[in-house]
């Protein structure tokens, strides 16, 4: 029943999107008033259907009705309750019903509080149906959730094992909400093309949508490197694998666009960079869509490897960027001409930055399909790992560090430095600059941590002068609250800059057969295994390792067998300070010879990793106050009008 | 200040990054690019000693040794060929017995692989592209036996030495 209903919610939700687009359309076109409400009726149609179709996925998980292939495929009698509701996006189908839902969310989003402009939104909320309706249809035809299994099995597989972890709850719908987000953008700037909207007024209405994805991706994105970092157990929270690629590009693009909106909103700079932008970062996050789902590409992220669901994809892909800069390349003229600018004032270095995340995304994008293009050309299969990204994206995104505290000292249009470095006193930023580089050099770190530990204070200390100067100059709320933003996550930059360099620069692994009574030595810290016990969940076996640091405090890492999957995981053990985090994972018993047990420990200390996590956060806080300022902007602008 | 030259400066400013980021992207592509070699094409033609390949294959069956001083000895096929591995590390939890994986590391002068990295996929299921594809040509030139019994690269060796 629940199945059979959910298949018709579903098929629901595609009708009311494409009754959303067509109406809407008319709407726009002939300015008919009944049909542009009967195309915002049909966004909460949309939204209602793809809801409640979700919500009856997540009750069958509850009710483990293993009659449905998906939930089969990745839930399990014994499993716990919060996994059984997570599970519902933990997979490909699930998380493509996310998908929907975020598309339909955005689409209602539009309808309610989009674009002031009438017509513009109202073509908004039109285009936005027709990439909800490409979606939609995947979902049913290629991706259903709820497609039955004959003879419904008595147990499931389970879920992944590795995805049992509180971080399912948070990291996915964080990161839809922000690549899928992307989508408003983007039709917003298709939106405009087709009324012909001028380019400032269009920079406008679609900023606040962006900065409000953006700030999610971001927050996704981390919590998606949090998560690696402790539950993977690889020892890292970055490996430039193309499914971390593929969140990472739409990232670097929609950072671009919240920077030249501004630049385009206010001096009018840029207008068809800033459109462009909006539309290839929804269009980049449909080929990392493609990248991680379609199997082209080898990944440690495991997902439902399928061609022909690829191929559906690929399809949409193609439908979206041929649209969206089709339709730029046709209507580019009408956003009008961008407003000149002086090499020292502030657009030039929003263009900069643009340029160099723009070149980065680019960068990162050659690295992640080159193999991919190898293949297809007949080549030898060939891979490529960190070191390219290493030596081609981190520069470039070092010289954007270096410039990020000089611009809010610029002034617009005509520029002029001479004031900028008066303000900057750039003599006094130097000295905890330079003092955070010999900081590193002591520590024995690589050239290149060193340069981007100081470069992490130069973006701290310019932070702080930035909001020093102009707290006082900053005279309505929505200004404070955009200084703040805009303060914040250049700091929580700066934070991300050491944290980076210094996790770069940190000891080597220790890798260790240990039996209880032995100790182990890591960065100066001596630890002792105490020993191993039983530690057995609701639906695993585990072993778990208690060891002693010396000086206090026990550190006791796991090693999981989940019977269902037959799958063995790690749960890091971190023993945290100020200093940073001892590291350790354990595998395997070794007997000895002797008989007595021992076990696999690897060590690892990973110093100031705490100010990832901090710089993360604050960039994200960052993001969430320019949105509210954006809402107080829009709010005076309303009353103004009315 | 003319229209015109207020471009200019723009554009050939752009230029300027994008042809640093694309001069730096080639470089490092040149530098960090791994090729896979699946245990047939050592067979055919074995790789310098020393030189950063990828190489993978079904783990055969009771080829796993793992000392009690830690690290792991292991046995990779495509069913044309084997290759010996060792890996100092801790193996991925999802290696097992019978599994496909990728090894990252150099061939030494005798032809065991030392592996600086083994990746085995979240997915049990999974079957990473480069080896399904060596299993796939490997049944397409007829050997069906789960492992094959010689050593890929001094076979590699003795067909290039002679």
């Amino acid at each position: 029943m629940i199945a059979e209903l959910g298949r018709f919610l579903i098929a629901l939700a595609l009708v009311a999107s494409f009754a959303q687009m067509a109406l809407s359309w008319v709407g726009a076109s002939a300015g008919r008033d009944a049909f542009a409400r009967a195309g915002r009726a049909a966004t909460l149609a949309a939204l209602a259907s793809s809801a409640a179709a979700f919500a009856l996925l997540i009750a069958a998980f509850i009710q483990s009705d293993f009659s449905i292939a998906y939930v089969a495929g990745h839930s399990h009698v014994d499993k716990p309750l919060f996994y059984k509701v997570t599970a519902a996006w933990g997979g490909h189908e699930g998380s493509m019903l996310l998908w929907c839902g975020v598309l339909a969310l955005f689409g209602y989003g539009l309808a309610r509080i989009g674009p002031m402009d009438v017509n513009l939104r109202t073509r908004a909320v039109s285009i936005q149906g027709l990439l909800q309706t490409l979606f939609f249809a995947f979902l049913a035809f290629a991706s259903n959730p709820f497609d039955r299994l004959d003879p419904a099995p008595l147990q499931g597989l389970d879920l992944n094992p590795i995805l049992q972890d509180p971080a399912l709850a948070f990291h996915p719908p964080l990161l839809y909400i922000g690549y899928v987000g992307l989508s408003a953008a983007f039709a917003i700037a298709a939106a405009g093309l087709i009324q012909k909207t001028p380019g400032r007024a269009l920079a406008r209405a679609l900023r606040p949508w962006a900065l409000g994805a953006w700030t999610s991706l971001t927050a996704g994105i981390s919590l998606g490197a949090w998560w690696a970092y402790y539950e993977l157990g690889w020892g890292g929270w970055w490996f430039w694998d193309p499914v971390e690629n593929a969140s990472f590009m739409p990232w670097l693009l929609g950072a671009a666009l919240i920077h030249s909106s501004i630049a385009t909103e206010k001096r009018g700079a840029f207008p068809g960079w800033t459109i462009f932008l909006a539309l290839l970062a929804y269009v980049l996050s449909i080929l990392g869509a493609f990248l991680v789902r379609s199997g082209v590409i080898t990944s440690v992220h495991a997902f439902a490897l399928d061609p022909e669901r690829g191929v559906w994809i690929l399809g949409m892909l193609g439908v979206s960027a041929v649209a969206g800069l089709g339709l730029f390349a046709a209507r580019a003229g009408s956003l009008g001409e961008g407003e000149g600018f002086e090499p020292t004032s502030r657009e030039a270095f929003i263009g900069a930055n643009n340029l160099l995340l723009a070149a980065t995304a680019g960068v990162v994008l050659v690295g992640t399909i080159y193999p991919l293009f190898i293949e297809l050309a007949g080549g030898a299969p060939v891979s490529v790992g960190p070191p390219y990204f290493d030596a081609a994206a981190t520069p470039l995104l070092m010289v954007l560090l270096l410039l990020v505290p000089l611009a809010p000292f610029l002034p617009w249009a005509n520029g002029g430095a001479k004031p900028a470095l008066k303000q900057l006193r750039a003599v006094f930023l130097l000295i905890p600059v330079a003092a955070t580089g010999i900081a590193f050099i002591l520590f024995g770190a690589p050239v290149m941590a060193v340069i981007a530990g100081a470069l992490g204070a130069w973006a701290l200390c310019g932070a702080v002068m930035d909001v020093a100067n102009h707290w006082r100059t900053a005279k309505s709320r929505a200004l404070r609250l955009a200084l703040s933003g805009r303060t914040l996550a250049h700091a929580g930059l700066g934070f991300i800059a050491i944290g980076a360099a210094a996790d770069a620069s940190r000891p080597a692994d220790v890798n260790r057969v240990m039996a209880p009574g032995e100790a182990i030595e890591i960065a100066g810290r001596t630890l002792t295994l105490r020993d191993v016990r039983r530690a057995d969940g609701p639906n695993f076996l585990a072993d778990r390792a208690t060891l002693d640091v010396a000086g206090g405090g026990t550190i006791a890492p796991e090693r999981r067998y989940y019977w269902a999957a037959g799958q063995h995981t790690r749960e890091v053990g971190l023993g945290s300070s100020l200093a940073g985090d001892l590291y350790l994972s354990i595998g395997e018993a070794r007997p000895r010879e002797d008989g007595s047990a021992a076990y696999e420990v690897r060590a690892a200390f990973h110093p100031l990793v705490w100010m990832l996590g901090l710089g993360a956060l604050m960039i994200v806080i960052g993001g969430l106050l320019a949105v509210a300022s954006q809402i107080l902007i829009r709010r005076g602008r309303q009353e103004g009008v009315a | 200040m003319i229209k015109a030259r207020k471009r200019l400066w723009i554009v050939l400013a752009s230029a300027g990054v994008l042809v640093c980021a694309a001069v730096l992207a080639g470089f490092a592509l040149r530098d960090a690019m791994t090729f896979f070699h699946s245990p047939a094409m050592v067979a055919e033609n074995p790789p310098p000693p020393g030189q950063r390949v990828r190489v993978g294959g079904l783990v055969v069956d009771g080829s796993v040794a793992r000392p009690a001083t830690g690290g792991a000895d292991f046995t990779v096929t495509d069913t044309l060929a084997d290759i010996r591995i060792t890996y100092a590390g801790s193996l991925p939890d999802l290696f097992r017995e019978g599994q496909g994986i990728v090894a990252e590391g150099a061939f030494d002068e005798t032809g065991l692989f030392i592996a600086s990295r083994v990746l085995a996929k979240h997915d049990e299921a999974y079957m990473p592209p480069e080896v399904a594809a060596a299993l796939e040509r490997a049944r397409v030139e007829g050997a069906g036996l789960p492992a094959a019994g010689h050593d890929a690269y001094r076979e590699g060796y003795g067909r290039s030495g002679s």
